[in-house]
Order: structure tokens, then C-alpha cells, then sequence
């Protein structure tokens, strides 16, 4: 089999997100691949679009059903610019899944903490559903989402499902509100003090480098085992097979080491300007 | 099955019937040239095309070719080609996809096709790299197919080094003058011919096929003679084979401001390197909306889109692109493959165009080692 070679997939369901993220829900053409198909919540495909190339996309559904796999995305560069116009019916390439995702089996029946700083974390609902799906298999889910601005704060019927559900908690954070915010105003790290951190709390984090290095400080001293605390880094990827060389962060290749990595096995680089 | 460790002698009259019996073996032959001012490897039809009595002058941003009137064909040291572009090409195209009018996509691989072919001059630090890259495309979890195709229809003529250029270091990394490993022949010349040692089955039964005789222990001690006067002659060195740990203590090392506004990131250094692997995808539509090929290209860490990631770039500098190059050729290669990036070949140095030299930077910013 060929690593490089994509297979059709048909869009089943485009879903708006907000103006620029949107959800493609995606299926494999050929009968025997997608019977096949199997993932974890945290791992990736390339999605090909015609004549343009392709972009490594995390898989937000439910591995339960792989038969159908979401990914949502937002219109930033040239192929995704070009995902966004597609419509169901449409045809375009599929290669994956690839890398690592979530430790879900090793969080099982511990307390999660899921912390998006940013927009649209993708990796990261790929948790909160698994989570939600097997509800009784975990404990306690926190979801913390922290966003610049008041206004860029998307998916906020999402947050008010999740936040009617039983054990679940969701904390909101915007660095600057507004009148009439209802959340916390500051940093995303700032409703660490409401989260009752425990030293079997398994914390998953997805946002960009410096606020995940600063999560995973605060998280440390609030004695969170450097190895239950995992995030989700971001390179630029082409090949995904670990041939390319875009995505290396120090001796890694993000692309089949990660994207999910442990802050153990990151402390070192994480975070650093250039790397 | 042929003896295996027995030392030819092939008179350099002879060496013609060397390349007729790969060529009636069924192989192109590529073998040393000169164009354009440099050795490079190309298409060999018989052995007076080789580089006579030429040598090789190198210096940090320089690279010149001069006559020494010997009547030598392997006095020199290298040309900017490794084995790299035989295996890796630079592009090429890796599937085909093909858009019928309802919009439905059929993906076709498309492999290289491919000939036996014969590399006549292959230099201890290019059969080093060869072996990384071998770890890199076919030995990791996904193995590359177009790599793997023209590699299996390699047979490598390997040439001992006896005139290093002033910017070889293989000495110091391990990895030469003498070549070690994966050659299929091993030639080591002398004034008067060659001294000739199978390495592979094919190998061993091609010499076989030149009924040729044993060397004589005088051509032995002088071959060894000279591949020990090929390592003293080398006068650039790194500070140490394992620089990892030295290098990312020193991330924030002043040198890499300094080399920074040296460096001109243009990538020479990366493009001659026989390790680096770095390569981006692209595809080309064809104009009728009907086709579009999907292509590989050498990149480099050196270039803005390497790094690019929706909206920024994570190493926007030369200072960082320096250090990544470094720090990933001489430190986290060797959590990858267990050893250095580094053969020693000195390409980097040379083909440089403002001079700047490796083994010196290692050495400002890890110490001088031993």
C-alpha cells in the first residue's frame, strides 16, 4: 500500500460553524476502506482537494462510527479557503488516519480537564464527545475555553448543552470581555483556581505554545503529574508518513509521535521561540 | 560462489572491461564527470570520459578544479552530487488524479521507472549517507516506494578516498576515507591500477567474471598507506561524534546570532547535504480541469514556507533556521537514527557561498572538544 496515495471520499454533510469554521462530514467511496477504517479521537487525516493539495486535519467524530469522519476547519489557506465552498455530494482525497491521539483508555475513570485557549480547538472536541459518549467510564469533565476577545467566543449553544449535562462543568474565559459578558475576564489559566485539581486529574490541552506552557506550569504546582497532563502540538505537515521533515519539533516528528504528546515528553522544547 | 575475501588487482588499462561487464550485466553506468567546472555524477560510456588527473580544490565558499598531470581518474575528493539525487530525486511526481465529468476522483500512483544502474566512484561518506537515508525512507514506519524501487537496482562501485579536499572531515565523524560498508565493489586506487574487493554477491561475481589476480602485499600496504595518509591529511574535524546534548543547552548561544548575519538562508548547504530529506508536495492541475499530478520537491528548513503554519511561521528567522538545520543535523538525528546527520563530507562548507563552515560553528558554540 502506498502511504502517499489518497482514496476518493464523497462529502456527505457540510455543517457552518461560524463565518469561517465549518464541519465537513466525510466518507470513504471504496466499500472495503471504509469498512476498514478505524481511528482514535486525537489522530488526523490529509484531506486532498482537487488540484490544490492537501491539509492535515484532526478528526472530530466519534470513533464508534468510522464509517462517517467530521472535520472541522477553518477557511486560513489555500486548500482550506477551497474545502470551505464544497458541498455534499462532492469528491475529494483521504489519506490517514495518522498519529497519536488522546490517552483516553489511561484517563478512564479519572477526572478530566479539557483547555482550549483559542478558537475551534478541534483535537480537543474529539475528547469532550468520546467523553460525553461514554459518560459513566469517566469522572468528572471540566471544559475550560479561553478566547481573546468576548465577540470571537463561537459554538455558544455547544457550551450551554454541555454545561446542562451532569458532572460537567465549563468554564469560560475572554482576556477582554464586555458589558455584558457573563464569564471570567483575564487569562484562561485564571479559572484554574475553580477547578478542584486532583492527583488523579488527567488534563488535556489544545491552544497555542505559550499558554499551553503556562497551563502546564500552574497545573504542575497544583500537583497534576507531568505525565497526565497532554496537549496537542501544531507543525506544518505534507507527507504525514514521517518522510517530509516539516513537522519535526526537536528529535519528534509530530506528524507519528504526536499530535498528542505528553508535557513530559515536551517540557523541554515547548514553548521555545524558533523550534 | 566466487571467493570472498580475497584482494584483486585490476590494472587501470583494464578498468574498460569493468565497465563492459556492468554494462553487459544490463546497467546504465554513472560514473564521475566534469561539467560546468565541477565533478558530477553522469552517464559513463567508457572509462576515457572519467576525470583525468584532475583535483579537486576546496576551501570554504570555494570549489575549483585543477590539473595535476597525474594519470589518476579518483584524485579528488567529491562534487556537490551525492547518491542522494539518484535516490531521492529532487522531483518527481508521486500519483496522478483523474476527474471524470460527474466529479468523481480516481487516484493512480505513479512509480519511477526504473533501470539497473551501476555508480562507479561512490565515496565513503556518500555510502554513509546512503545508510541514513536507507533508515529514513525505508526502515521507519512507512516505507517510501520511489525510493525503495531505484534503490533495489543499485549496485555501487565504491572508491577509497586517497585526496581528501581541505574541507572533508570523514576522519572525524567515522564515516571515511576507506568505505565501509554497502558498496558492492570496492576499488582503492594506485599510480598503476586498483585494488579491488567484492562487498555483495553481485559484487564478488563481477570481479569474478574479469579473471583477474590477487593483489600483491606491496599494492596492500600502499593502499593502506594512503587511506591512513587520507586521514591525516584532514584538517577540519567536529569537536565531537555526539553533539547533541551540547547543542540544545545551548539554544539561546550567541554564535547563532553571529552566523545569522552571515547566513544568507539560501539553502545551498541543505540541497548538497547527502542526508537531508526535507521535501514539500505540490500539485499541477493540467489546464483541462481534467487532471492533476501530485509532486514532491526538495525543500529545505532554510525557506519561510518550511515552518509555515496556518497564518504564521515558526522559525521566521535566519537565526532559527541556522539552528534548526544545526541543531537537527549534529543533535536530534541521533535520537532519530541513532548517530549524527553528519558524514563529514564537507559539501555544507564548500558550496556554501559566503564560506560558512559547520565543524566551526559546532566547535563556537559546543566547545572544541577533545
Amino acid at each position: 500500500m502506498n502511504p502517499y496515495l489518497p482514496r476518493e471520499t464523497e462529502v456527505v454533510e457540510r455543517l457552518q460553524e461560524s463565518p469561517t469554521i465549518f464541519t465537513l462530514r466525510l466518507r470513504l467511496t471504496d466499500p472495503a476502506a471504509r469498512g476498514s477504517f478505524r481511528f482514535a479521537p486525537g489522530q488526523f487525516n490529509m484531506v486532498y482537494l482537487y488540484g490544490v493539495g492537501e491539509v492535515a486535519i484532526s478528526i472530530v467524530s466519534d470513533p464508534h462510527g468510522p464509517d462517517l469522519l467530521d472535520h472541522t476547519i477553518r477557511a486560513l489557506g489555500r486548500v482550506t479557503n477551497g474545502l470551505s465552498k464544497l458541498k455534499a455530494r462532492d469528491r475529494l482525497g483521504l489519506r490517514g488516519p495518522f498519529g497519536r491521539g488522546w490517552p483516553l483508555e489511561r484517563a478512564e475513570g479519572r477526572d478530566v480537564v479539557v483547555v482550549t485557549g483559542g478558537l475551534g480547538c478541534a483535537p480537543v472536541v474529539a475528547v469532550i464527545n468520546y467523553i460525553l459518549m461514554r459518560r459513566q467510564r469517566f469522572g468528572r469533565l471540566t471544559i475550560v475555553q479561553g478566547v481573546k476577545h468576548a465577540e470571537e467566543l463561537i459554538w455558544r449553544e455547544r457550551y450551554a448543552y454541555w454545561r446542562g449535562l451532569p458532572g460537567v462543568r465549563v468554564l469560560i474565559a475572554a482576556d477582554e470581555g464586555g458589558p455584558l459578558w457573563p464569564y471570567h475576564v483575564g487569562l484562561v489559566t485564571g479559572v484554574f483556581d475553580r477547578i478542584d485539581f486532583t492527583p488523579e486529574t488527567a488534563v488535556m490541552l489544545c491552544g497555542p505554545e505559550p499558554m499551553m506552557v503556562a497551563a502546564a506550569h500552574l497545573l504542575t504546582a497544583r500537583g497534576v503529574s507531568e505525565e497526565d497532563i497532554w496537549l496537542s502540538m501544531e507543525r506544518n505537515m505534507q507527507c504525514a508518513v514521517r518522510h517530509c521533515g516539516h513537522c519535526q519539533f526537536g528529535p519528534d516528528f509530530v506528524c507519528h509521535k504526536g499530535p498528542v504528546f505528553s508535557y513530559a515528553e515536551v517540557k523541554p522544547l515547548l514553548g521555545r521561540r524558533g523550534l | 560462489m566466487p571467493k570472498t575475501n580475497v584482494a584483486l588487482f585490476l590494472p587501470r588499462a583494464r578498468l574498460q572491461d569493468l565497465v563492459d561487464a556492468l554494462h553487459a550485466s544490463g546497467r546504465r553506468c554513472v560514473a564521475p564527470r566534469v561539467r560546468d567546472g565541477a565533478i558530477v555524477y553522469d552517464t559513463l560510456t567508457n572509462v576515457s570520459e572519467l576525470p583525468v588527473g584532475v583535483h579537486d580544490a576546496q576551501a570554504p565558499g570555494r570549489y575549483a578544479l585543477e590539473h595535476s598531470g597525474s594519470d589518476r581518474l579518483f584524485a579528488w575528493a567529491n562534487g556537490p552530487q551525492a547518491l542522494k539525487p539518484l535516490l531521492f530525486a529532487p522531483r518527481e511526481s508521486l500519483w496522478r488524479v483523474v476527474r471524470s465529468d460527474d466529479g468523481s476522483l480516481q487516484f493512480r500512483e505513479v512509480l519511477p521507472k526504473v533501470e539497473p544502474l551501476a555508480v562507479i566512484g561512490v565515496r565513503a561518506c556518500d555510502l554513509a549517507a546512503l545508510a541514513l537515508q536507507d533508515q529514513h525512507f525505508l526502515h521507519g514506519p512507512y516505507r517510501d516506494p520511489y525510493y525503495a524501487r531505484r534503490r533495489e537496482q543499485l549496485f555501487l562501485v565504491a572508491v577509497g578516498c586517497s585526496h581528501p579536499a581541505a574541507t572533508c572531515f570523514c576522519a572525524s565523524t567515522g564515516d571515511g576515507p576507506r568505505p565501509q560498508h554497502s558498496y558492492d565493489v570496492l576499488l582503492e586506487e594506485l599510480d598503476q591500477g586498483y585494488v579491488g574487493r567484492g562487498g555483495s554477491t553481485h559484487g564478488h561475481e563481477l570481479l569474478a567474471t574479469l579473471g583477474l589476480g590477487s593483489a600483491g602485499d606491496e599494492q596492500l600496504r600502499l593502499v593502506q598507506e594512503e587511506s591512513e595518509r587520507a586521514t591525516a591529511m584532514q584538517i577540519r574535524k567536529l569537536p565531537s561524534r555526539d553533539l547533541r546534548a551540547a547543542l540544545f543547552a545551548n539554544l539561546d548561544h550567541e554564535r547563532w546570532d553571529d552566523v545569522a548575519q552571515r547566513c544568507l538562508s539560501c539553502g545551498n548547504c541543505t540541497s548538497v547535504c547527502p542526508t537531508c530529506f526535507c521535501h514539500s508536495e505540490q500539485d499541477a492541475p493540467a489546464l483541462d480541469g481534467h487532471q492533476s499530478e501530485h509532486l514532491r520537491e526538495w525543500d529545505s528548513c532554510f525557506t519561510r514556507g518550511h515552518s509555515y503554519l496556518h497564518g504564521f511561521t515558526v522559525r521566521p528567522d535566519t537565526r532559527s533556521r541556522y539552528r534548526q538545520w544545526l541543531t537537527h543535523k549534529l543533535g536530534s538525528w541521533h535520537d532519530q537514527y541513532g548517530r549524527s546527520g553528519c558524514v563529514g563530507c564537507g559539501r555544507c562548507i564548500a558550496w556554501c557561498p559566503v564560506g560558512i563552515d559547520l565543524t566551526e560553528e559546532a566547535a563556537a558554540i559546543c566547545g572544541p572538544g577533545a
